[in-house]
């Protein structure tokens, strides 16, 4: 076959770049609406710094289940984990189904050279970088509280963010199977916010019943509040951290090959 | 010896799309069943039908975003299972619903767009001003999309797909949803695009619509080509030159059949009228009024492509 000569200037963009105009379009977005977002992603650790660590705090005395720390400077690293894992949620919910039914932008990319797996990459990408970036506002909010016992804290960032995105990445996944909001309510209210108050950001899950370890075991929360807790007190062992970092590179890699699976599913029909 | 005068030859201009027993399922239901299309550089070509033709469904085949189920298929000379992002870097698409950002800016959205066709920042700045002419929108440039009209929306939905200069332009029914003043201001703006050499494919199932842009037609019906040529040739072939139209109390059209049905070489039977079919129309009136037809009114017109879809499918375009 022949091909047409061609006047138009359109080309075929690399993989990787795509994946960051994927990037440049959320960028343009965020610069017009970033206050909401900020002004959230602040205020979120500081009430959780001043009612959980401060205010609860002050009725825990320090002792063996707190490494010897003051409850607030406990849970500073941990919470970092669970703000991260729940802002994924928030940004794989919602706004993905937008993306495919509100909004439809999805629909308007999948016209160009760009592809519904380049899409998918480009939210996740996106997911990460606003991830890492309200992980920092929170280690610097939980500095200003004298929540942040020494550098080790640093630690708990990436460990954050790959929990973050450990999760974010099935549920992206998932919604992009969805034609309506209505299994999001579910995935807050039964697995997101037992998931915060039982998988040991708040208290050690040893103190769980046995039959509910489990549980807490296959939750990437309590993986990351592991890694991120030991780094900053440095008492992370190179075992378990080997396996916290396995289970967390494996949950996200299954969620990225379904997503990817998901997207072409739905914009490729 | 002397030079002779030839005529100069014409080279066919080559054929961007072109399709063969194409075909395409969803589950059990056959959408499209099988369609032959050939449309050429520089054409105006539509797919005309009611809603649920496959017209839709051929369209997203051809813009390389979703896989025929059988049959052939060539887009500016590739396959789009294949190459499709290197045809689609060369397409622009209006889809049948707008998918603008509406949180962003008009002109946000035609540079967002650009760089997905791998455009530099220069260049789709220069361009997106341009087409902030084109598409009338230069004073809302910096105006969210949210709170414009249904007619700006689309304007700039055409103008983003033309932010890459596409050799072929899909544009999946235009107006659909539009006031009367804003479809004209969009006709107007796809003649322009016509006139400069710009290759339109179009879905409609407004008859008036493929009449004003297209060049050719298909008339689509149940997945199928039903008939294929220009307006004219599809109206001299199915219709005649001028239909009479006589409305009467829903009903009550049935009995007056009889009557008139030898003044005229066709005659359908629609809920509250007859239509005839005859080369004089006002001939044909008269004769039925001095049988004593008494139709609430009547009205003499010229064919068009709504009476080649009755003709060709027993029922109307759009009920």
């Amino acid at each position: 076959m022949d091909t047409i000569p061609s006047r138009s200037t359109g080309v075929v963009v690399g993989p990787v770049r795509a994946v960051l105009l994927g990037v440049e379009k959320h960028w343009t977005w965020y610069r017009r609406n970033w206050r909401s977002t900020a002004i959230s992603s602040f205020l979120q650790p500081v009430l959780f710094l001043l009612a959980m660590g401060v205010g609860f705090g002050s009725q825990v005395q320090p002792g063996e289940a707190t490494g010897g720390h003051s409850y607030l400077v406990y849970l500073a690293p941990a919470l970092v984990v669970v703000t991260a894992v729940q802002n994924a949620t928030w940004e794989s919910t919602y706004a993905i189904l937008s993306s495919f039914i509100w909004q439809k932008s999805y629909w308007g990319a999948v016209v160009t050279p760009i592809t519904p797996a380049q899409i998918f990459y480009g939210q996740l990408t996106w997911i990460g970088l606003r991830l890492v970036s309200s992980a920092v506002v929170f280690l610097a909010v939980a500095a200003l509280l004298g929540a942040v016992s020494g550098p080790g804290v640093l630690l708990a960032l990436p460990f954050a963010v790959l929990a973050g995105l450990a999760f974010a990445a099935p549920v992206v996944a998932f919604s992009a199977t969805r034609e309506t909001a209505e299994g999001f309510t579910g995935l807050f209210r039964f697995v997101v916010i037992p998931m915060t108050l039982f998988t040991g950001a708040f208290f050690p899950i040893t103190q769980l019943p046995g039959w509910l370890r489990p549980v807490a075991w296959i939750t990437p929360m309590w993986h990351g509040v592991e890694l991120a807790r030991g780094a900053a007190f440095g008492t992370l062992q190179l075992l378990p951290a080997l396996a916290h970092l396995g289970y967390l590179l494996v949950m996200a890699a299954v969620g990225i090959v379904l997503g990817r699976k998901y997207f072409r599913r739905r914009l490729a029909v | 010896m002397h030079p002779v005068n030839v005529a100069p030859v014409t080279t066919p201009e080559p054929v961007l799309v072109r399709a063969g027993a194409l075909t395409k399922h969803f589950g059990d239901f056959e959408a499209v069943r099988g369609i032959d299309v050939e449309v050429r550089r520089g054409e105006a070509f539509g797919f005309l039908g009611p809603n649920g033709a496959g017209k839709s469904s051929t369209m997203r085949m051809i813009s390389c975003t979703s896989p025929r189920t059988g049959g052939e298929l060539s887009v500016l000379g590739l396959d789009p299972d294949t190459d499709g992002p290197r045809i689609r870097a060369r397409l622009g698409v209006v889809p049948q619903t707008d998918n603008l950002d509406t949180e962003l800016t008009v002109r946000q959205n035609l540079h967002t767009y650009g760089r997905y066709f791998g455009l530099s920042r220069s260049t789709v700045r220069e361009k997106a001003a341009e087409l902030l002419e084109f598409a009338q929108l230069t004073d809302r440039a910096d105006h969210e999309v949210e709170p414009l009209s249904g007619g700006m929306k689309r304007r700039l939905t055409i103008a983003r797909s033309l932010i890459n200069d596409p050799d072929l332009l899909l544009l999946d029914e235009p107006t659909t949803g539009l006031d009367p003043q804003a479809r004209h201001l969009l006709w107007e703006r796809l003649f322009r695009l016509k006139q400069s050499g710009v290759t339109l494919i179009i879905t409609t199932h407004y008859m008036d619509e493929a009449e004003q842009l297209c060049d050719r037609l298909v008339v689509m019906d149940g997945g199928r080509i039903a008939a294929e040529g220009s307006p004219s040739e599809l109206i001299n072939r199915y219709s005649t030159r001028e239909v009479l139209e006589l409305r009467f109390t829903p009903g009550t059209q049935d009995a007056v059949v009889p009557s008139v049905v030898d003044l005229a070489e066709r005659v359908e039977v629609l809920p509250d009228r007859l239509l005839l079919y005859t080369k004089d129309g006002e001939g044909a009136l008269a004769a039925a009024q001095a049988r004593d037809v008494r139709p609430l009114s009547s009205l003499v017109r010229r064919s068009t492509l709504e009476d080649v879809f009755l003709h060709l499918t027993g029922r109307t375009l759009v009920d």
